[in-house]
């Protein structure tokens, strides 16, 4: 405050007083973001659940105060005289006047503060939901484009390489080349996994790198490594370490695998399995077919079997036509011998109508030579005509005189 | 970078799972059913292809994003 020029004799509330201490602690990034170690006492906890203590060392004390929704997280018991590591900001209770410590996460203090950050940072992304196992995404169960984040140095990235070449060589590996230790991995890990990110039609990411101490996996810890790894469009598989240690890393991957080799196992299908798979398609699918072809060969044996028992009975038909024909044939002869009488006695009748058998009384036909007119007058003949006179026996040419 | 219209195992085996269950099914008029064997035995023959003839392909990202742009 001394720093700024003001009018002499200028008078603040107490509000104005402590609004500008909480805004000058809530400002200040290190108070924003503080691990304090120390002894806890006057511990109470509030009907809503809220815990309110004094964490005191030989030199001072503050006042702490760790909200519930915050103590659902911490699983260290609090007690009094317990040495712990708390994180919090430092803020100012403004009624009072007082500086407090807001604790939102609590460690025993033998732990460690490497310990501690890392049960924090877990405890956080747990809370926002990181680990859970609803958000585990499935594998693909034949990929195409395989993305492997790890550093082309070393053993693991030939690993992966040589398991994918023995079980799924259809996939296409690509390697976003990244160190995996140190500093520079903070970095490089995020960047890799922003690069599959960018690409289009990644069905799985591994994440490896082989077995190492503590400080080594460290980056595997990182908050921004691991929320990369989170955010990465497509499924994870990591494989950090030996399976002893559990990185953070290994708990939003949407798979842990023990090993790089056995990352690359979870990633892809063996061929020879999906080989086999495929030979018992095809013998179902012909299996299927002579089914189909026997079954309806079936259907049709049925048909082909009741069908004459279907048809009209031929057989009969045949008699009845056979039976029909010599009737016809019986009746025909009837009445051709009928027939027959009865010419033979138009005949007699006619024999006895004839002219001839006149003529052969004596009796003549006398007609016109030239018309053969029947002469039956005189007036039919005058002389000078020529007549053919017909007796019983021959024909006379004569002419009549006057 | 691999084509679009590329075949995928992926689509071709889930094909011939499709095409086992409805010859399965055995609903199918004859004509179909014999086409739909057909087609079967092609994507088998191609599934077979597809799994002995693969290579690995490696691809180093930072190479291939040099390259390509």
């Amino acid at each position: 405050m001394s720093a700024r020029p003001r009018p002499a004799m200028f008078v603040y509330s107490v509000g104005q007083l402590v609004t500008y201490l909480r805004e000058l602690l809530e400002t200040d990034t290190f108070l924003a973001d503080v691990w304090v170690g120390g002894e806890i006492a006057n511990l109470s906890r509030s009907q809503a659940g809220h815990r309110y203590f004094t964490l005191r060392d030989s030199i001072g004390s503050i006042r702490c105060v760790l909200f519930a929704r915050q103590a659902a997280m911490v699983r260290t018991a609090l007690q009094d005289g317990t040495r712990v590591l708390v994180h919090g900001r430092v803020a100012l209770y403004e009624q009072r006047g007082e500086v407090q410590l807001i604790v939102d996460f609590v460690r025993p203090e033998g732990e460690g503060i490497e310990q501690a950050r890392l049960e924090r940072l877990m405890a956080k992304l747990e809370e926002e939901g990181l680990f859970d196992q609803a958000r585990k995404r499935p594998l693909p169960h034949f990929p195409r484009r395989i993305g492997v984040v790890t550093s082309a140095h070393g053993a693991v990235f030939h690993d992966i390489c040589h398991v994918l070449e023995r079980r799924w060589p259809l996939a296409e590996v690509l390697l976003a080349d990244t160190p995996v230790q140190g500093d520079a991995a903070l970095a490089g890990v995020p960047e890799a996994i922003r690069r599959f990110n960018a690409l289009p039609d990644i069905d799985v990411v591994i994440i490896a790198r082989g077995g190492g101490g503590a400080e080594e996996l460290a980056p595997f810890n990182d908050e921004v490594v691991v929320r990369a790894i989170y955010g990465s469009v497509a499924p994870t598989i990591s494989a950090i370490g030996h399976e002893t240690n559990t990185t953070i890393a290994d708990l939003v991957a949407d798979v842990r695998a023990p090993t790089p080799s056995a990352a690359a196992e979870l990633a892809a299908p063996d061929r020879r399995q999906v080989l086999s798979a495929t030979e018992a398609a095809a013998m179902s699918l012909t299996g299927a077919m002579s089914r189909a072809i026997v079954e309806r060969n079936g259907h049709v044996e049925a048909l082909a079997f009741r069908l004459p028992a279907l048809l009209p009975p031929l057989e009969k038909l045949r008699w009845s036509l056979e039976d029909a024909e010599r009737a016809m044939e019986r009746a025909a002869l009837s009445r051709c011998a009928a027939l027959g009488e009865r010419v033979a006695g138009q005949q007699m009748a006619l024999a006895a109508l004839s002219p001839l058998a006149t003529l052969a009384r004596g009796y003549a036909i006398v007609q016109r030579a030239d018309d053969r007119r029947l002469v039956r007058s005189a007036k039919d003949a005058p002389p000078g005509t020529m007549l053919d006179v017909r007796l019983a026996e021959g024909a006379i040419r004569a002419e009549t005189v006057p | 970078m691999s084509s679009k219209d590329e075949e995928r195992f992926e689509q071709v085996y889930e094909r011939l799972q499709e095409t086992v269950r409805r010859l399965e099914d055995g609903s199918l008029p004859l004509e179909e059913a014999i086409e739909a064997y057909e087609t079967g035995m092609a994507l088998v023959a191609r599934c077979r292809d597809l799994l002995t003839q693969a290579e690995l392909r490696v691809t180093r990202l930072r190479e291939q994003l040099d390259s390509d742009g």
